[in-house]
């Protein structure tokens, strides 16, 4: 190598090193501060215990079988007692059981709704932020028509097209999420197009996609985990919501809105029913938004909505 | 307006989404016994025979003359069901809103005034609860702490069983026992609308609770409130004047996602508590795969929406002279 | 005494923070002669703000403690106060102009709504006994407007401040500043949020109000040129230190105390081959001050003493103070 070029490769290994330190240095303090933030921690926790209960569902729950088809009448309605924390339901089922498969149910719904809805809704933002012009109008014209009703409402309003199965529910809550995403990307996009660092990238030749990637993505980083724990809450609620209205989670399967709703047939006598699940979800719901909220804090993001 | 292109678009959407399904709608309404005469018989009628462009087109003619269509399981016009269930909902909604309105914004003023102390506390708590717990949640533990076990309030419905209902002016029970000096009436109504409204009312309230007071500690923090002070002018003055105009704007520009939020939460509350609004029929519309019905009341919230929007961004700019200002530049 | 409109006697403030006690402000004192126009200068963070505050009686005391001295403005200790005499200072006595006229403006009323509440407020308490008029109200705003010469009064009284120029809204603050006669005008920077040529005119403007009207004036920058041009004397401050005080054209030409000869070596000159010098080390932690004379550290003429024990204000020569062991040989103790 000549002179110029082991002085550039030293001076690349040191950026090397120099990145990764100064990268793990970020890490660090944000765990610093995340820990610090009780708010956070709360949250954190909680979403982290029920994630636990739902992945080791089978082991940590006393009658894993009674998660699927399961009955057995002479200990239908049974309160509270030892043998079943949460009493047990109208075909003899325990609820403490179900309300932990649930778990699983409503964590697996916010995974795939947000597992698709994001990346494409990421995606068509970047798009339209960056190259603007009609592109930018007809993409965020779409999304005003997917916001033009309250969220539930719209669910509703597609899922009344197919026979209700928690798939056909889950689509249809993708198909309107994407939208928030799109708009808040778009927004970030939009604003950061104009700074210096995208224009010196388009000097030098990147491809747009590059830039897409490299330059104007991690910039949104920070604001959409926080919008991701967020939502992640409020997919869950908008879930339960279509569950209790029957148009989500169907029996036998357990979901969390469809035994309330099941349960809501019994008040107040068999109140167990109601109350337990109740409490499950409001759990993991004010778990999700206290975690966003601390993230929020954390990383001193404005994001969009709640 | 832009708006009214945007409900076009969804009219659009709804009504392919709806004539996409499978299953025949006729045969559903109809049930498994008619015959097959019968059913063709009804899809004629219902114009579903017809090519899906020309069914859109007769649809949006029909909009204009207040026609919305027949309803598949009632056969009566649509138009007509929903003018029937729409105050009820209208009533639960507008005291939803007055809710949020009058816990949520006084609430977030005092919370952002008095930052840190255990009122603030307190505001921060019930806005993260507001906001978490899901709105039939609040209907069924509210009927089970206070109907079944104070027994003070009721269970369903907008009044109870043995009172008359007072002569319909407006639709809205509250409005209509009072005028007609029907005391009975307007103490039952409030008592059935109180819980139900409040389940509703409960995500805006932490909405605006949360944002009311993130919204007063700025702008306390903000140098034309002290330089207000260091002129001279008396702190109350101070606070009531040049600190809650400012600090009202950020929640007025959201009482329009307040309000959809409501809207949506209008569908949960009406089932729990029986109450006979538009929210409910949609729900058995969509259950039943009525799509006249579901089109219309798709319809009218999307119009709604629209009118809200419109009257808070016209507000927005009464209160906030900068939006009027660039507005108008 | 009957010639100073403010006299600050050994100001120690001290706020209680996260990390332990700040001590801002360590012994400051200053005065401000009847009809004199002061300067108070030094870099960001050097307690300029706080001094200010405390004067104004705008520092809350709950986070702040002030364990020792006297702020005496006009024969009365502002720090001795109650709220309701504050208040009744606020405007009528005492008033001030404010470093960046668009955020001190409310922005969602009208520039003539927030002028009518000064005037009406202060005028209760000086005894004029009763409310004004809202013909007099006017009167008197429009009058406010004139004397700092902003075109069509009614106009602008009805505008909103984002309607309005930089120079205007300055104008206006002025205005609102002046419109209860006060005697003492506190200046934070008035030309610094502005275009250069704006702020001139805006400075020259003040200098001539307060001439006309013999308003005593604080001025408070980091902009030693607008110091020179509008001050007849000057205070040089260092991390809530006074560092030393002279008439103005003596502290430029024959700057005494270290810091001030940093300060005027750094300003850059147009004429003159060399790269300004700056002053090496940074202004201290106020939770873990230096002992002593807090410049020490950065000083390059330290001695000793200068570790061990806190300078006072020794005279130099005839009205030129300076808080500087140098000259403990020369001159006498203040």
């Amino acid at each position: 190598m000549t002179a110029d070029e082991s002085t550039f490769s030293s001076v690349g290994s040191e950026i090397t090193v120099t990145r990764w330190a100064s990268f793990k240095d970020r890490v660090g303090r944000s765990w610093y501060r995340f820990r610090r933030n009780p708010i956070s921690l709360a949250g954190g926790s909680m979403v982290l215990l029920v994630i636990l209960l739902a992945i080791l569902a089978p082991y940590v729950t006393p009658y894993p079988k009674h998660a699927g088809v399961f009955t057995d009448f002479s200990s239908a309605f049974q309160p509270p007692s030892q043998s079943h924390w949460f009493g047990t339901d109208e075909v003899g089922r325990d609820v403490f059981t179900r309300v932990i498969f649930g778990y699983r149910v409503s964590l697996m719904m916010a995974a795939v709704v947000l597992g698709i809805s994001v990346p494409f809704g990421i995606f068509l933002g970047l798009v339209a932020g960056y190259f603007g012009g009609r592109i930018e109008t007809i993409i965020m014209r779409v999304t005003d028509i997917f916001l033009a009703l309250p969220p539930l409402v719209m669910a509703l309003a597609i899922c009344s097209a197919f026979t209700p199965t928690i798939e056909k529910a889950m689509l249809a809550v993708a198909a309107i999420w994407w939208t928030w995403h799109c708009r808040l990307i778009n927004s970030i996009t939009r604003s950061i197009k104009t700074e210096e660092f995208v224009q010196a990238s388009q000097v030098i030749g990147s491809s747009h996609l590059r830039i897409l990637f490299k330059d104007i993505l991690p910039n949104c980083a920070s604001a959409i985990m926080v919008k991701i724990t967020l939502d992640a809450g409020f997919v869950i609620l908008v879930g339960a919501g279509l569950s209790f209205l029957g148009l989500g989670v169907q029996p036998p399967k357990p979901g969390l809105g469809t035994m309330i709703s099941y349960g809501s047939q019994h008040l107040p006598i068999k109140w167990w029913l109601t109350v337990f699940p109740s409490f499950a979800i409001f759990f993991l719901i004010l778990g999700f938004n206290l975690l966003g909220d601390g993230l929020r804090d954390m990383l001193d993001v404005e994001a969009e909505g709640m | 307006m832009y708006s009214i292109l945007v409900l076009v678009g969804l009219s659009v959407l709804i009504f392919i989404i709806a004539r996409i399904l499978p299953g025949d709608p006729a045969r559903l309404a109809l049930g498994p016994f008619a015959s097959q005469e019968m059913v063709a018989r009804l899809r004629h009628q219902m114009g579903m025979d017809q090519p899906l462009h020309l069914q859109y087109v007769a649809y949006v003619r029909g909009i204009f003359h207040g026609d919305l269509g027949l309803s598949f399981q009632t056969r009566r016009s649509v138009s007509l069901d929903i003018a029937h269930y729409l105050p009820a909902t209208f009533e639960l909604v507008l005291v939803a809103i007055i809710w949020v309105l009058i816990i949520g914004v006084p609430f977030g003023v005092l919370a952002g005034r008095y930052k840190d102390s255990w009122l603030d506390n307190i505001s921060r708590v019930v806005a993260f609860v507001g906001v978490a717990v899901p709105p039939f949640v609040v209907g069924l533990i509210g009927q089970l702490i206070f109907s079944y076990g104070l027994g003070v309030l009721p269970t369903t419905g907008r009044l109870s069983l043995l009172t008359p209902m007072p002569p319909a002016r407006t639709g809205l029970l509250i409005l209509d026992s009072l005028i007609a000096g029907n005391f009975r009436a307007f103490g039952d109504a409030l008592i059935h609308i109180l819980l139900p409204s409040l389940a509703i009312a409960m995500t805006g309230i932490g909405q605006i609770t949360r944002l009311t007071r993130g919204s007063v500690s700025d702008v306390l923090g903000k140098d034309y409130i002290e330089a207000a002070r260091a002129f001279g002018i008396p702190n109350r003055y101070v606070t009531f004047k040049y600190m809650l105009k400012p600090s009202f704007i950020p929640p007025l520009t959201i009482i329009g996602l307040t309000f959809a939020s409501e809207l949506g939460n209008a569908f949960l509350v009406e089932q729990v508590f029986s109450w006979p609004g538009m929210a409910k029929y949609g729900i058995q519309a969509i259950l039943r795969k009525d799509f006249n019905a579901i089109m219309g009341v798709i319809l009218i919230i999307g119009l709604a929406f629209v009118a809200v929007n419109f009257i808070v961004d016209v507000l927005a700019g009464y209160v906030d002279p900068r939006i009027r200002i660039q507005e108008e530049s | 005494m009957d010639q100073y409109m403010l006299e600050i006697r050994d100001l120690h403030v001290h706020f209680r923070v996260y990390e332990g006690i700040s001590r801002v402000l360590d012994g400051v004192s200053l005065d401000v002669r009847k009809g004199e126009r002061v300067g108070l200068a030094g870099e960001t963070g050097c307690g300029k703000t706080v001094t200010m505050k405390i004067v104004m009686g705008a520092l809350k005391i709950p986070p702040a403690i002030i364990p020792k001295g006297e702020v005496i403005l006009d024969g009365q200790n502002v720090l001795k106060m109650s709220a309701k005499q504050l208040l009744q200072i606020k405007g009528t006595k005492v008033s001030m102009i404010f470093q960046d006229p668009m955020n001190a403006l409310n922005p969602v009323f009208a520039v003539g709504t927030q002028l009518f509440d000064v005037i009406r407020f202060s005028n209760r308490h000086t005894g004029n006994g009763g409310k004004l008029s809202k013909k007099e109200i006017l009167n008197r705003a429009i009058a406010a407007l004139d004397e700092v010469r902003l075109p069509d009064p009614k106009r602008i009284l009805n505008s909103y401040p984002l309607e309005l120029s930089g120079g205007m809204r300055q104008r206006v603050l002025i205005a609102m500043a002046l419109v209860n006669g006060p005697s003492f005008l506190i200046a934070d920077e008035p030309q610094t949020a502005l275009d250069v040529t704006i702020g001139a005119q805006i400075l020259d403007l003040l200098s001539e109000l307060v001439r006309t009207k013999g308003i005593s004036v604080l001025l408070i920058t980091h902009n030693l040129g607008v110091i020179l041009e509008t001050t007849e004397r000057v205070n040089i401050m260092y991390a809530g230190q006074v560092a030393e005080t002279a008439p103005t054209a003596l502290l430029f030409e024959n700057p005494k105390h270290p810091y001030s000869q940093g300060l005027l070596a750094s300003v850059p000159r147009l004429t003159g081959g060399e790269i300004a010098e700056g002053i090496r080390g940074m202004v201290p932690d106020y939770t873990a001050v230096p002992s002593g004379c807090r410049f020490h550290p950065r000083c390059d003429h330290v001695m000793p003493i200068c570790s061990q024990k806190k300078p006072s204000l020794l005279l130099v020569e005839p009205d030129h103070l300076v808080g500087c062991w140098l000259y403990a040989k020369e001159g006498g103790v203040k």
